[in-house]
């Protein structure tokens, strides 16, 4: 049961990690394009694709958070095997992954300094579905306007509102992943 | 309080420093290998070793070791690791097929054909190298010192 616990990693790490690397920067590069991306398998309560993303960025210089149902034993044992990553709250987390609900407030997160905006934390949202319809998205990386379904809007506004500091977004369900960057607007 | 993982501390440390091949030819002439599958395949990497000036000054970076590691598991669960100096791959999955039957019923027969042979290899080749560094040790004192 423990060895299932830790499976799941990538099979061949130099290749997969670039792959999804390449995907999770497609995705921030054009906001709201719904992406699949796979390779990593991690324990429930975590999704592919969430799995797969903490696989790619993480490591031991980046703190992660766990929020609500993901922060269990078995996300940590794996994630500690994986990748190393310190496990520690909101304030101090480079990534978050965990349920809309169970990630809030966002004001718990860093949002960078003005010196270094890049200093600010990317939060990994578990949804249960992603579908091209709901909010309005224009802003860099998109050609007119795109849609995508999320969870509210008017937080992404105020994050917007903080640029060029705020938080970045990746939505994640199953296989399939979407980003939005601090610099897009949502309407 | 007792160190729990100390047996196991023990046994990893002593596959980690063994020589080239050795754990591998041990691991052969006692058993038959298990199936097993692999957590991570393994990988070459360096890790830093540090030190304390005479062993409770401050600490500094003496220089990084490469490192071989790999994890598998057993069909029974166990779980084995190995971190092994070097870059020789088939060490380290010997090493981790070790640390995983450590955990399982042949625990008492490998330790007697894998762990103590090499333990006295290591035993005896650093009391040949102390041995060797004695044979040029040096007393100075003063016999004579010719004041009277």
């Amino acid at each position: 049961m423990q060895a299932e616990r830790l499976a799941g990693g990538f099979s061949e790490p130099a290749t997969q990690s670039s792959h999804a690397f390449r995907i999770v920067m497609e995705a921030m590069a054009r906001p709201g394009t719904i992406r699949p991306i796979a390779g990593a398998r991690a324990p429930a309560p975590l999704s592919v694709a969430a799995g797969t993303v903490l696989l790619t960025l993480c490591d031991g210089d980046t703190p992660v958070h766990l929020a609500g149902e993901a922060d269990c034993e078995a996300v940590r044992a794996w994630l500690a095997f994986h990748t190393g990553a310190p496990v520690v709250g909101p304030s101090q987390a480079m990534f978050a992954v965990g349920s809309w609900q169970a990630l809030g407030p966002l004001s718990a997160y860093a949002t960078g300094t003005p010196d270094y905006p890049d200093r600010s934390a990317t939060l990994i949202v578990e949804c249960p579905d992603l579908h091209p319809a709901g909010a309005t998205l224009t802003g860099p990386g998109i050609r007119d306007q795109a849609a995508l379904s999320l969870p509210e809007t008017r937080a992404f506004q105020e994050n917007r509102a903080l640029f060029p500091l705020g938080l970045d977004f990746i939505f994640t369900s199953g296989d399939r992943l979407a980003a939005l960057p601090r610099s897009t607007e949502v309407r | 309080m007792i160190d729990q993982n100390a047996p196991r501390k023990g046994w990893m440390g002593l596959m980690a420093k063994a020589p080239e091949g050795r754990v591998a030819a041990l691991l052969d002439q006692a058993t038959q290998r298990p199936a097993f599958t692999w957590l991570r395949a393994p990988e070459v990497g360096t890790v830093m070793v540090r030190g304390r000036a005479g062993g409770t000054g401050a600490p500094f970076n003496i220089g990084e070791v490469t490192v071989t590691r790999c994890a598998l598991t057993l069909p029974g669960g166990e779980i084995g690791h190995a971190y092994i100096q070097g870059r020789n791959k088939a060490d380290a999955e010997a090493a981790a097929l070790i640390d995983a039957l450590m955990q399982t019923d042949a625990a008492d027969a490998l330790r007697r054909q894998v762990l103590d042979p090499l333990e006295a290899e290591l035993t005896a080749h650093k009391a040949h190298r102390a041995a060797r560094a004695a044979a040029t040790k040096v007393d100075f004192f003063t016999m004579v010192r010719g004041e009277d």
